[in-house]
C-alpha cells in the first residue's frame, strides 16, 4: 500500500482523496482548520454541488458531503494540523495539536487553495480601523458565527466573489452603500452584474479606493472617481477578489513557482518540478468554481495513480512553456512527451489586459498558430493541449 | 473621604511609562500607572522599527546616548529572565554615494566615542560577501555588531507586568485631566476618578507638552509628531538580508532601514514626516510605493516578494533633538518628554535616570527583597513557539502560527487586553500574510464577550 499525503481539505483535496483511497492507497488529508471543507465551509449560500452531486447545495452542506465521501472511501482526515515545510522527495513537516511531526509519504498532493489579496497587498491608504474584511472572512463571520461585522460597508471589486459578498450581506441584513470597480465595467458577467441594481446598491466604475478613515471603526471610505475625490460614509470595507495562490509554504522550495500564476509549475499531469509533488485546484492559479477544482482534484488523482503504477511519462521531458505580455500565464507550464491521457487536456491562458489576435506557439525555428482570441483579463481561455516537438516554446499573441 | 494614595503616579503607559513603573515598583514604591487609552501601548509605542539600538550615532555626551547605552545593557541582562527575544543580527551602515562614503569615518569615530568600540569598517566586497542580495551600487560601510532586533511589544508588556505582579496598579481609560500640588501631595483628576500621589511622572509621549501645561501651567517644549510609515514584506523575503541595513543618518532622521523583524518578516521604513495630528498616522499609498521602490533599489530581489502589511507610527519629536527630561523640584514632578526615536532601546536606561532624579526630589528607595519575575510567552521567531509544545488546541492564526492556547492565555491575567489591537500586540493574531482572511471568524468567536471593544462592532449577533 502506498502512502499519499494531501495538503488541504477543500474540494480539490477531498475529491482527490476519495479517488486515491478508493483505489486502495493509504491517504492522509492534512487540514489546518478544525473542520474539513475548505472555502465552501464558510459559505452559506448556493450554488455548489451541481457537477459533483447533481443537486444544488449550500456551501456548508457541500463541504460535509465532500468530507463524508472521502472518509467513506477510507481517507484519513487530520484536522487542526498545519503543514509548515516541504522537503525534496516528499518529506513534509507538520504542526499538530501535539507538536511537530514529520511525514515521509510516497507522493504529496498540494491543494492549499487561494485567498483574496489583503488591504496591504492592495496598498490602500488611511488608517487601520476594524471592519475591513475579505469576502472569505465576512462569510466566516456571518455563516459560521452569525455575527454582523458592519451595517453599511463599501464593496471593492466586481469579480464573481463580490456578488457572493453581496448575497452574504443581504442574508445578514447588511446594506452595502456602494460597489466599487477600478475598471470600466463589472468583471463578472451577466447575470451577476445585474445584482447591485436589483438590490439597490450603486455601482461605481472607474473608481479606486484610496483611503480608509476611522479610528476604532471605519467612518468613511475615500474614493478616486473620474469626477475627482469623493468621501462616502460607511462603517466597513469588503475587499473582494484579486485571488492569490496560498504559497507561503512553497516559497523556500522544493517545487518551482510560476511568476504568472503565482502557483507551482506543473506538467499536464499536475506534476510539479519535484516529481514527488503534484498540485491541483485554486493553488495553481487563483479562483475557479468549486466544481472545476473538484474535477481537477479527481483528474490529478488519476495521474498520481498512473504514476504509482509506473505509467506516467518521465518528468522534465517534452516542452517547457513560457509566456509574456499581454498574456499573464499559461497552465500547465510543461508538456511532457507521452500518450497517457492528461489530467489537463487543455491549455489554460489568461490575459493581463484586454487584447485580441492570433495565439502563436513560438520556438527559435518554428511558429505554430494555436487559435484566435478576443478577450479580457477576467476570462479563462482554453485551447486544445498542443504537442510541441521542441524543448521550449513561448506562447505569444500576434495582435492585428 | 480619603483618596487612594500612591507614592508614584506614572502618567502614560507607553514603553517609557512601563519601564518607569517597573523601576519604581522594584524600588519598593507604591505605583499607579494612568493610561488614557483603552489599552497600553496605544501612542508612539504602537508602531516602531523594533531595533534595540546601541546609540552609536547619538550625539556624543547626550542624555539620549547615555540612556540608550544603559537601556541596551539592561535589556540584555534581564531579557532571559523575562522571556524576551533577541535577534543579535548586528547592523551594517551602508554608503550608496561618494558623499555618504565621505561621512563614514566621522560616524564610525562617533560610534567609538559613544562606547561602541566593536564597530568596524568594511569594504563593499566584504559587505557583499555577507549580504549577496545587496545592489551592486554599494560603495562601503561599517558594521555595528550590537544593534539587534527585539519585539516592540513584549518588552514593554513585560516591564509593566512585572510592576503589576509586584504591587503596582494599572488604570486604563484613565486620562489625567488636571491636578493640584498641595505642597506635599498631588491630587490628580482622572477619567477613572481622583487619587493622590507623592510624585508624578509625565510619560505622556505624544501629549507630554499638553500634560505639562495641564499640571504645571507651562511647557518647555512642543511636540511635533513625526510620522514614520513602513512596508512589511512576507516571511519569504526575510532571507534576503541577514543584518539590519542602515543608511548614513541625517540630522533629522536615522533614514530608511531594511531589516528582518523578530517575527520573521522583512520591513522597509520608516519615513520621517512632520504633522500636527497627534492621533492619526495615515498610510499614504504614494509614499508607500516610494518606500517599496527604495527597498527594491537596495535589495533588488524584493521585487519577487509580496507585501504582508503596512503600518505607520508617530514619534514624539520636539523642536529639540535631545530628550526633554526635567525634574520640577517645587512641584514633585518629573517630565519625561520628547523620547523621539530611540525610546524602545532607552526605556530601561531612561527609567534608571528618572529614578536618580526622583532621589534628588527626596524620593527614598527600599528595593524589594525578592521581586516576582514573570516570563512572557515567546511570540517571536527567535525561539520555539507555543505551537511546538503539545496541547495547544490548534492554530487559530495559521500565518503567524498563533495557537488557541496562546490567545486564551493572553485573554487572562492582570494585563489582559480589552481591544483587538491589544490582543494582536500580545499574540500576533491576524498580523500575518492573509490579514484575517482565514482567522477573523474563529477569532471573533473566541473573543466574544471578552474584549471591552468587540471585534464585530455595535450590532453583533443575528438569530440562527
Ligand atoms: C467567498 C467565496 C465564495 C465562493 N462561492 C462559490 C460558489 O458559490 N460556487 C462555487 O462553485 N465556488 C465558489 N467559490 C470558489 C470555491 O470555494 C473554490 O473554488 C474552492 O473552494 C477551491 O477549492 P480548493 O480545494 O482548491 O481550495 P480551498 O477550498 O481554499 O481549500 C484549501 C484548504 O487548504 C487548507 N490549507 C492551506 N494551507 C494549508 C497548510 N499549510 N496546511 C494544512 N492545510 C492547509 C486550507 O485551510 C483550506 O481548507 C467561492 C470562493 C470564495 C472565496
Ligand atoms: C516610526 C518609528 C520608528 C521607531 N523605531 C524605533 C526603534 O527601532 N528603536 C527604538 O528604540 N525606538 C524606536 N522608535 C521610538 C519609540 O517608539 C518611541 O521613542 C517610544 O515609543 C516613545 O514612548 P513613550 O512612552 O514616550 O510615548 P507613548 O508611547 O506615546 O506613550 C505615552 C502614553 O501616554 C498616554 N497619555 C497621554 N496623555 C495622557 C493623559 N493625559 N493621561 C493618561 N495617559 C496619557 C498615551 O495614551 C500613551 O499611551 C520609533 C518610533 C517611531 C514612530
Amino acid at each position: 500500500m502506498t502512502r499519499i499525503a494531501i495538503i488541504g481539505a477543500g474540494p480539490t483535496g477531498l475529491s482527490a482523496a476519495a479517488t486515491l483511497a478508493s483505489a486502495g492507497h493509504a491517504v492522509t488529508v492534512i487540514e489546518r482548520e478544525p473542520e474539513p471543507g475548505g472555502i465552501p465551509r464558510h459559505c452559506g449560500h448556493s450554488p455548489y454541488g451541481m457537477r459533483e452531486y447533481r443537486r444544488l447545495l449550500s456551501g456548508r452542506a457541500y463541504a460535509r458531503r465532500l468530507a463524508a465521501t472521502a472518509a467513506t472511501a477510507g481517507a484519513q482526515i487530520r484536522l487542526s494540523t498545519h503543514v509548515t515545510a516541504l522537503h525534496p522527495g516528499g518529506r513534509i513537516d507538520l504542526l499538530t495539536p501535539d507538536g511537530p511531526e514529520t511525514l515521509t509519504p510516497d507522493r504529496v498532493l498540494l491543494a492549499m487553495g487561494c485567498r483574496e489579496s489583503s488591504r496591504a497587498a492592495r496598498m490602500i491608504g488611511g488608517t487601520k480601523p476594524g471592519g475591513v474584511l475579505n469576502t472569505g472572512a465576512l462569510q466566516g463571520l456571518v455563516y459560521l458565527d452569525h455575527l454582523t461585522p458592519f451595517r453599511r460597508p463599501v464593496i471593492l471589486g466586481t469579480e464573481m466573489v463580490a456578488f457572493s459578498a453581496l448575497l452574504t450581506c443581504r442574508h445578514a441584513g447588511i446594506r452595502p452603500v456602494a460597489m466599487v470597480e477600478p475598471g470600466p465595467r463589472p468583471i463578472a458577467r451577466f447575470p451577476a452584474a445585474l445584482l447591485p441594481k436589483a438590490l439597490g446598491v450603486p455601482l461605481l466604475t472607474r473608481t479606486q479606493v484610496t483611503a480608509i478613515e476611522g479610528e476604532d471603526r471605519v467612518r468613511a471610505i475615500h474614493l478616486a472617481t473620474p469626477k475627482g475625490a469623493r468621501r462616502i460614509e460607511a462603517d466597513g470595507l469588503i475587499l473582494t477578489g484579486l485571488f492569490r495562490p496560498e504559497t507561503q509554504l512553497l516559497r523556500p522550495g522544493p517545487v518551482l513557482l510560476d511568476p504568472g500564476t503565482g502557483g507551482p509549475q506543473i506538467d499536464q499531469y499536475g506534476r510539479c518540478s519535484d516529481p514527488a509533488y503534484f498540485a491541483a485546484g485554486n493553488l495553481l492559479r487563483g479562483v475557479e468554481t468549486a466544481g472545476h477544482c473538484w474535477a481537477e482534484g479527481r483528474a490529478v488523482a488519476q495521474a498520481v495513480l498512473a504514476d504509482l503504477e509506473g505509467h506516467l511519462p518521465a518528468p522534465e521531458t517534452g516542452c517547457a512553456l513560457t509566456t509574456g505580455a499581454p498574456l499573464r500565464y499559461v497552465l500547465p507550464q510543461r508538456i511532457v512527451t507521452g500518450d497517457l491521457p492528461p489530467a489537463f487536456p487543455q491549455l489554460y491562458l489568461r490575459l493581463a489586459e484586454p487584447a485580441r489576435g492570433t495565439l502563436l506557439l513560438t520556438a527559435p525555428e518554428t511558429q505554430a498558430a494555436l487559435g484566435q482570441i478576443d478577450s479580457r483579463p477576467e476570462r479563462r481561455l482554453s485551447l486544445p493541449l498542443p504537442a510541441p516537438s521542441v524543448a521550449a516554446a513561448e506562447v505569444t499573441l500576434r495582435q492585428p | 473621604m480619603a483618596l487612594e494614595r500612591y507614592d508614584i503616579a506614572v502618567i502614560g503607559a507607553g514603553v517609557i511609562g512601563c519601564a518607569i513603573a517597573r523601576a519604581f515598583t522594584l524600588d519598593g514604591a507604591k505605583v499607579v500607572v494612568l493610561e488614557k487609552a483603552a489599552d497600553v501601548l496605544d501612542g508612539a509605542s504602537k508602531g516602531n522599527s523594533a531595533i534595540l539600538h546601541t546609540g552609536f550615532d547619538a550625539p556624543e555626551g547626550s542624555l539620549e546616548q547615555r540612556c540608550v547605552a544603559e537601556g541596551h545593557a539592561e535589556y540584555l541582562s534581564i531579557r532571559e529572565g523575562l522571556g524576551l527575544p533577541l535577534d543579535p543580527c548586528g547592523a551594517l551602515v551602508l554608503a550608496w554615494n561618494a558623499e555618504e562614503e565621505a561621512r563614514l569615518p566621522a560616524l564610525l569615530a562617533q560610534g567609538h566615542a559613544n562606547g561602541v568600540r566593536d564597530a568596524t569598517p568594511l569594504t563593499a566586497a566584504q559587505i557583499r560577501s555577507e549580504e549577496p542580495n545587496l545592489s551592486p551600487r554599494l560603495r562601503a560601510g561599517f558594521r555595528v555588531p550590537g544593534e539587534s532586533l527585539i519585539d516592540p511589544w513584549s518588552a514593554p508588556h513585560a516591564y509593566l507586568l512585572q510592576a503589576l505582579l509586584n504591587g503596582a496598579t494599572l488604570l486604563r481609560n484613565a486620562e489625567v485631566t488636571g491636578g493640584q500640588h498641595d505642597g506635599t501631595d498631588w491630587h490628580l483628576d482622572t477619567a477613572a476618578g481622583p487619587l493622590r500621589a507623592g510624585l508624578v511622572i509625565n510619560a505622556a509621549g505624544l501629549w507630554g507638552d499638553l500634560l505639562d501645561e495641564r499640571l504645571l501651567g507651562q511647557r518647555d517644549f512642543t511636540i511635533r509628531p513625526r510620522k514614520g510609515q513602513f512596508v512589511v514584506y512576507d516571511k519569504s523575503a526575510a532571507a534576503l538580508a541577514r543584518h539590519i541595513l542602515l543608511p548614513v543618518p541625517t540630522e533629522k532622521t536615522k533614514g530608511i532601514v531594511l531589516c528582518r523583524t523578530a517575527f520573521g518578516n522583512l520591513l522597509v521604513g520608516p519615513t520621517a514626516e512632520d504633522q500636527e495630528d497627534r492621533v492619526t498616522a495615515a498610510l499614504v499609498p504614494d509614499t508607500l510605493a516610494a518606500l517599496r521602490a527604495k527597498g527594491e533599489e537596495i535589495l533588488p530581489r524584493l521585487r519577487d516578494h509580496e507585501v504582508t502589511s503596512l503600518y505607520a507610527g508617530l514619534r514624539p519629536a520636539t523642536q529639540y533633538k535631545e530628550y526633554r527630561i526635567k525634574a520640577h523640584p517645587d512641584r514633585a514632578m518629573i517630565t519625561v518628554g520628547g523620547i523621539r526615536s530611540t525610546g524602545l532601546s532607552s526605556a530601561l536606561g531612561t527609567a534608571k535616570h528618572v529614578r536618580a532624579l526622583a532621589e534628588t526630589l527626596g524620593h527614598r528607595a527600599a528595593p524589594l527583597a525578592d521581586p516576582v519575575t514573570p516570563r512572557l510567552p515567546n511570540i517571536s521567531a527567535t525561539a520555539p513557539r507555543d505551537c511546538h509544545a503539545p496541547g495547544h488546541d490548534g492554530l487559530i492564526c495559521p500565518c503567524e502560527e498563533v495557537t488557541r492556547r496562546e490567545v486564551e492565555a493572553a485573554l487572562t491575567g492582570p494585563l489582559a487586553p480589552n481591544t483587538l489591537a491589544g490582543l494582536k500586540r500580545r499574540t500576533r493574531v491576524t498580523m500575518g500574510r492573509c490579514q484575517g482572511f482565514y482567522c477573523s471568524a474563529a477569532l471573533a468567536r473566541l473573543t466574544e464577550g471578552r474584549l471591552a471593544q468587540p471585534m464585530t462592532g455595535p450590532t453583533d449577533r443575528m438569530e440562527d
